[in-house]
């Protein structure tokens, strides 16, 4: 199963390959560094919101509310930002991921203590934290010209050749690699989808873990937040509406399992950018945005049968391998 | 025919050669059924008479609930004929089943909370109209005619989940009956039922008798049985091995027929030398599941925890361990009072837990091997806050080579191993959590003889290395041959506690089943 993720990953990095290769042919310029770089820096924000939703579903979980708790925290931080341009950009930024949180840990408690499914409790948060959005501005746009130019610009800022948006993009993908490789969270996390009557038994709150995740997932769905207002220099209330959707679905290309416990950070990464390659290549080689939802669409149904099907094989692995143990026994 | 079934030399010939009477409703002959590595029954041959109820004896996996499955057409005999009123049948789905007669009360009755009485009974023959559509004056109508047959005035109209526990029993009977059945398997259909409940139910199978209905009665209750039983066949070890007219058979033949002679001296005892107390229960209460156990554990014991299913067991153990949560008594460990509010409590003081169903509550599959092991001792793995793959698998290799484990590699996972090595990798787990005391439940369950002779020989290596065990078995052989102590519990009480030199299957059984 190992053997076959990996696989699947390298699988990935050569699909996408193929993909960017195919493309160039068809549009010059598009495998040049600066383009791939270029393309690396939209699918940013993708990739740190894939990243938390990748930890809740390990957990067994789906958090369906990250598009709108990041158009909350945008608008909230945006509008301090207009209201009070003194204030620090970095208190700002720790505002994003503070508030984020938070509503991450509404969701995380509504699942632990009252045992609500987490597709309910997102699918109601998800229009909560919308609305939220809609009356702390009344629906009207915070525009760029009332947002302080460093607020804005930070993203943008170059460093060693690529946009901080992108740097920040890096740092999380290795923050992320450790914490679920690397700490008793990121195992519970595993064991927790994996089994979880085996991980109770095993002493681990699978209650906290997801808690836990889902404060992640709000975490980083706040700090998107802050970065998807100043990259697009505005925010309304319908900013990312149904960006969650790209999430889950670039999870599921990235191979982690829906039923949770299976999956890599570099999978959910690359199956961000998988979305990514197919986002920003298809206007150019001039397939309409209706096709482009339908190829997208195409491929995460792929995805899931492909999953389906590595799983299942699994599966019989072990029966063969215990009739053989009968038969010789 | 006789009484004699042709099974070697176990076979008990019991009270006279009945005579042959009417040709049998339904006649198995030469039942086989095998699963992988298991004979869950050899050779099995019953009768079953119109206006007689058999019953069926047996310890747990004595055989029973396959042969049960054969009957209603979910398992497929390996070998075998079926006969109902003398001519052969095979049922290749559970509607032959049914078409062919045969109707089963299940212990545990699936029935639909949100539907109405009368869907429930009808569910899947539903009288049905022109264009396929429900007749539902008709059915409405037919079931109020069942439930009066049953003697109750339930309103077919209203939804299930609204009628108490022995008003939806009636219902599942009705169901049964609803399709035109001559057979009428009822497993354990006491088991949840008060005992004017009991009465009620016994009525209707009086009722059924004069309709002339041959029905086959799973059971454990002996009164009941001796109350409403014709007569009986016995089950041990996928075989039948005695069967007759049940007024004429005394109980403690039928409890030796049930427990075999041959099992003492087929596991060799290692004799430990036992030391102090380690740990205390005392007065251990459960709101619904148990009451009043108590019962200490030395260093080096083996105590065998003995009882039918659902006589709270495993609910005990489970509440030693934390998973759930007694609703009053005290725990002493060492000398210490403790606590255990959690699995994690319970780890870190030192009680483990090896539980029955290994595949859902052991192991997690997709992770490897070395991560399931090390998962309840991340505590000593980890140095400040982050894992050590090195440590981890240290710990992975320790116990896989003490196990002899066969696997590739310790980083492939889990679910790649075959049910043996998975097996090995959850008491792996356990002991690398280095405990104290050990709580085994079931632990041979479903495997085949060979391993289990390894099973236990380790279990024994346990308690001669300190180790305090407790080893819940449904198996007498097992918890006679390996115990120090048994403690035997009935319907969440405890029974009796018998120390070695007191063992015997009879004791067991009848402490088991209360009938003293």
């Amino acid at each position: 199963m190992k053997k076959l993720l990996k696989h699947r990953e390298l699988l990935l990095v050569g699909i996408i390959a193929i993909m960017v290769a195919g493309f160039a042919t068809r549009a010059p310029g598009f495998a040049t560094p600066g383009n791939l770089a270029n393309i690396f820096n939209d699918t940013s924000i993708l990739i740190i919101l894939a990243l938390g939703q990748m930890t809740v579903i390990l957990t067994k979980s789906i958090d369906l509310s990250v598009a709108a708790n990041l158009a909350f925290t945008g608008m909230a931080v945006a509008m301090l930002d207009a209201a009070y341009p003194g204030l620090p950009l970095a208190l700002l930024v720790v505002l994003a991921i503070g508030i984020g949180a938070a509503l991450g840990a509404i969701n995380g408690y509504l699942v632990w203590a009252l045992q609500i499914p987490p597709i309910v409790v997102t699918l109601g948060t998800l229009t909560i934290y919308r609305g939220m959005a809609f009356v702390l501005s009344g629906g009207a746009w915070v525009n760029s010209h009332q947002m302080t130019p460093g607020f804005l610009n930070f993203p943008r800022v170059s460093v060693l050749g690529m946009p901080l948006l992108s740097w920040i993009a890096i740092v999380i993908v290795v923050l992320m690699w450790g914490l679920l490789t690397r700490t008793a969270f990121g195992r519970a996390a595993y064991a927790s989808g994996g089994n979880p009557t085996a991980a109770v038994y095993a002493g681990i709150d699978i209650g906290k873990t997801r808690f836990f995740a889902f404060v992640l997932s709000g975490a980083l769905a706040g700090l998107a937040g802050y970065l998807w207002v100043s990259r697009y220099a505005v925010a309304y209330v319908d900013v990312a509406a149904g960006f969650e959707l790209d999430t889950v679905a670039a999870s599921v290309i990235g191979g982690i399992s829906i039923a949770g416990g299976i999956g890599s950070v570099a999978g959910a990464v690359l199956g961000a950018l998988f979305l990514g390659v197919i986002k920003n290549a298809l206007p150019v080689i001039g397939i309409s945005p209706f096709a482009q939802m339908a190829i997208s669409g195409i491929v995460i149904v792929l995805a899931v049968v492909f999953n389906a099907r590595a799983e299942r094989r699994a599966g019989r692995i072990i029966l063969r391998d215990r009739g053989a143990k009968e038969v010789s026994a | 025919m006789t009484a004699v079934e042709k099974t070697g030399a176990e076979t008990f010939p019991v009270g006279d050669a009945t005579p042959v009477r009417r040709m049998p409703v339904l006649e198995m002959r030469g039942i086989s059924q095998i699963f992988p590595g298991v004979k869950a029954l050899d050779g099995v041959s019953i009768a079953l008479h119109a206006g007689e109820v058999t019953a069926l004896i047996g310890e747990n996996g004595a055989g029973k609930s396959t042969l049960v499955k054969i009957l209603t057409g979910i398992y497929r005999s390996s070998e075998g004929e079926i006969f109902i009123d003398g001519q052969p049948v095979a049922f290749a789905s559970a509607q032959d089943a049914i078409d062919a007669g045969v109707t089963a009360i299940h212990q545990e009755t699936v029935l639909f909370d949100e539907l109405s009485v009368a869907e429930n009974i009808f569910l899947g023959h539903a009288p049905k109209k022109r264009f396929g559509l429900i007749d539902w004056k008709a059915m409405n109508a037919r079931a109020t005619k069942l439930l009066h047959a049953l003697e109750s005035e339930i309103d077919p109209t209203i939804r299930l989940k609204d009628l108490s526990i022995a008003q939806r029993h009636l219902v599942a009977i009705a169901r049964a009956l609803s399709v035109e059945a001559r057979i009428v398997i009822m497993d354990e259909p006491t088991a949840a039922l008060s005992r004017k409940e009991i009465d009620d139910l016994f009525r209707i199978v009086e009722g059924l008798k004069k309709q002339g209905k041959a029905i086959l009665f799973i059971s454990h209750k002996f009164d009941e049985l001796y109350e409403i039983a014709e007569n009986f066949v016995v089950f041990r070890d996928g075989r039948a091995v005695g069967h007759g007219r049940l007024a004429e058979t005394p109980q403690d033949v039928i409890v030796r027929m049930m427990v075999g002679r041959d099992v003492e001296n087929i596991f060799p005892k290692v004799e430990v030398s036992i030391g102090a107390t380690v740990l205390s229960v005392e007065n251990y209460c459960h709101p619904t599941e148990y009451r009043d156990i108590s019962f200490d554990l030395k260093r080096g014991e083996i105590l065998g925890v003995y009882g039918l299913i659902g006589a709270g067991r495993s609910e005990l153990c489970q509440s030693l361990f934390g998973v759930s949560h007694p609703s009053s008594g005290h725990l002493t460990l060492e000398g210490n009072a403790v606590h255990i509010r959690s699995p994690r409590d319970a780890i870190a003081a030192g009680i483990v837990y090896v539980p029955e169903e290994r595949g859902r509550h052991g192991l997690a599959l997709p992770m490897p091997i070395f991560q399931n092991m090390s998962l309840p001792s991340l505590a000593r793995t980890s140095r400040s806050g982050f894992l050590k793959a090195a440590n981890e698998l240290a710990l992975a290799r320790k116990y896989a080579e003490r196990l002899d484990l066969r696997a590739a590699a310790l980083s492939v996972p889990v679910g790649t191993l075959s049910g043996g090595n998975q097996q090995k990798v959850v008491i792996g787990k356990w002991l690398a959590t280095q405990p104290k005391v050990i709580i085994l439940d079931e632990p041979t369950k479903g495997i085949d003889i060979g391993s289990k002779a390894a099973v236990h020989g380790f279990i024994s290596e346990l308690a001669s290395e300190g180790l305090s065990i407790i080893m819940v078995s449904s198996e007498l052989p097992e918890i006679l041959g390996m115990s120090d102590r048994v403690l035997v519990m009935r319907e969440g009480l405890m029974a009796g506690m018998f120390d070695r030199s007191e063992l015997s299957a009879e004791t067991l059984v009848r402490a088991a089943t209360g009938n003293a």
